[in-house]
């Protein structure tokens, strides 16, 4: 429990910090937020009057008191491009990202570990090579590069899949998800909306497959180093010496303790696909949070840089606290640290 | 001389190794003497020729041209600077940066330690790239700004290395013994520790070199990095992304260059990394 404990709160001290580095950086824009919020047009008596109600006009300190306060009780600001509030633009748009990000990483989880496992079996052998190619190739692609090549390929050349969006626009006439839990594809298959599901599958290919490169690269080389390393190790010696088949040494015997790392790397590289998702996002249209974060960057939306911004430290807090329970719930050593 | 070069003979120990550094050779050789051998170093450097514009790839343009009518293998020529002059001063800012806090941290222990390391946890308490995009854009766009937003959120990695090998350094007996006679830390710290580091750290360098040629060049493709008319790789897919369907080529090539330069980092990253943890390479 202790561990639980220790985690939980240095995961505080880590959300206080964040946000005050995201707030510290929205206060060092070179021009006057409030500028930003009532355009070019205002006068400076109505910027003057804008500051005070925004509390621009109050010391830092204080605004940042304020800020903590607002947040905690979800006044995260309004957006100065959509005009509606930060909050609310993220909980319409998190559940597409989170599908998105749910299917690569499973994509990547299942072809990396699989073809990882497969090299380590054929080591030094073509296959291992191949395999090799193939993840250095994800971890090198630039994902933007990658979507686009596909769509290009894929939805232009072939036309085999759509090119954006996570539905078809008409879908929403001919055949609307009803709203269960807000998760769009996750609602179709609830309420048995089988053609919604089908296209919103069909939308999911390319995007979560130009998402998945990355750690698809990094898992198989992971899984593959991990692998030998264990093979190499004395009870695996001692369990050939016992005759047990190699088979069961493999799959039994060594692959359980190679699986820690792999779910490490598991965790570090679903971190990553959040700031993927801003470049995957943008290309195919998704209508995902990483779009929105691109737009608002773009356009210096700073109430909704700031909420981006700490919703990602807390997605990255909460998918390692996840990695370190299953961690613990394979090696029960970890309890004792 | 041959003896000399010896210690290189990783670089060429396999195929794949072999290709890539070729390709690397290649790229440095554009960096460096881009405008003599682009075919129009004018186009190259930026100037428009609207008449030309979205000639497809073919005997008069190799790689056809852009939207103004630009040769675009000259334009990916002259992009090899850009990209790896932001690798290596990205790279070579956050390693000194990280390199001297993780030494002193390692070294000195206690609270010292304590703050530069808490400060470093908190940086890579973000998703990584969150914060270079962050600062990129309250800096402003442009190729400077992504530079210096990249080394913000980079300097921390180095400093978690350097701190983990400097404190294992510090507890051998003749770093001790060292202390112990009167030496001055500075001494101790540049010619025993920063010595017994510099392997984890040239691997870590060569890893981060392509990583950071793909982050900028993403920082660039959503238009806060390189600004036009900059010929930047990842400027240049985002440029060609309208006319993908059409002019596929602008972004395909300039894409590919992005890619097979960080491909030959990471294989030549690899190599290194093997050549000196022969533990690893073994298996």
């Amino acid at each position: 429990m202790k561990v639980v404990w220790n985690r939980l709160s240095s995961a505080l001290l880590v959300l206080i910090a964040a946000s005050f580095i995201t707030f510290t950086l929205a206060r060092v824009i070179p021009n006057d937020p409030s500028l930003a919020y009532i355009g070019p047009k205002a006068t400076a008596a109505d910027a003057a009057k804008l500051r005070i109600t925004l509390g621009l006009d109050q010391p830092i300190p204080v605004q940042y008191i304020k800020y903590v306060w607002q947040t905690l009780h979800g006044n995260w600001g309004y957006s100065l491009s959509t005009k509606q509030p930060v909050l609310q633009e993220i909980i319409d748009r998190l559940p597409s990202t989170i599908e998105l990000i749910f299917f690569a990483m499973s994509f990547a989880f299942i072809f990396g570990v699989a073809l990882g496992v497969y090299a380590a079996k054929y080591r030094g052998r073509v296959q291992d090579s191949v395999i090799r190619i193939l993840a250095i190739a994800g971890v090198s692609m630039p994902a933007f590069w990658l979507g686009l090549l596909l769509q290009l390929l894929f939805a232009g050349r072939l036309a085999w899949f759509p090119a954006t969006g996570q539905f078809d626009i008409d879908l929403k006439y001919e055949h609307p998800i009803s709203k269960v839990t807000g998760f769009p594809l996750f609602d179709s298959i609830i309420t048995g909306n089988f053609t919604a599901t089908l296209n919103g599958l069909h939308h999911m290919v390319l995007p979560a497959l130009t998402l998945s490169a990355y750690s698809f690269g990094l898992l198989s080389r992971m899984a593959r180093a991990n692998l030998l390393e264990v093979m190499s190790s004395d009870y695996i010696k001692v369990a050939r010496a016992y005759g047990l088949s190699e088979r069961l040494i493999f799959f039994k015997l060594a692959l359980k303790n190679a699986l820690p790392p792999i779910v490490t790397v598991t965790g570090l590289s679903t971190a990553y696909l959040i700031t993927g998702t801003f470049f995957v996002e943008q290309v195919y249209a998704w209508p995902g949070i990483g779009g929105f974060a691109v737009n608002s960057l773009l356009s210096i939306d700073y109430p909704a840089i700031m909420g981006i911004t700490l919703l990602a430290a807390v997605g990255y807090l909460v998918i390692n606290f996840i990695v370190d329970l299953i961690q613990a719930k394979i090696d029960p050593r970890m309890w004792l640290r | 001389m041959r003896e000399k070069f010896k210690g290189f003979s990783f670089l060429i120990k396999d195929r794949l190794t072999t290709m890539a550094t070729t390709m690397m050779a290649i790229f440095i050789f554009s960096a460096i003497f881009g405008p003599w051998i682009a075919p129009n170093s004018k186009e190259g450097a930026g100037a428009t020729n609207v008449d030309n514009s979205f000639i497809g790839p073919g005997a008069s343009h190799i790689l056809g041209t852009d939207e103004l009518g630009r040769d675009l293998l000259s334009r990916i020529i002259y992009g090899a600077r850009p990209a790896l002059l932001i690798a290596l001063v990205v790279v070579g800012f956050a390693a000194i940066i990280g390199t001297t806090l993780g030494l002193i941290a390692g070294y000195r222990g206690g609270w010292i330690e304590n703050v530069i390391m808490r400060v470093s946890e908190l940086f890579l308490s973000f998703p990584p790239l969150l914060l270079s995009l962050v600062a990129v854009t309250f800096l402003g766009p442009g190729l400077v700004n992504a530079l210096i937003a990249l080394v913000i959120s980079w300097w921390p990695w180095y400093a978690r290395l350097i701190r983990v090998e400097a404190s294992i350094v510090r507890s051998k007996p003749y770093v001790e013994i060292a202390a112990a006679m009167g030496v001055p830390d500075r001494i101790i710290i540049l010619r025993h520790i920063l010595r017994n580091v510099t392997t984890p750290l040239i691997v870590q360098i060569a890893a981060d070199l392509g990583t950071v040629i793909l982050a900028a060049g993403s920082l660039a493709f959503i238009g806060l990095g390189a600004q036009p008319p900059t010929a930047d790789w990842g400027l240049m897919v985002a440029q060609g992304r309208t006319v993908i369907f059409d002019q596929w080529w602008i972004s395909t090539f300039s894409g590919l260059a992005i890619f097979l330069a960080v491909l030959s980092f990471n294989i030549i990253g690899d190599a290194l990394r093997d050549h000196f943890d022969p533990r690893i390479a073994r298996q």
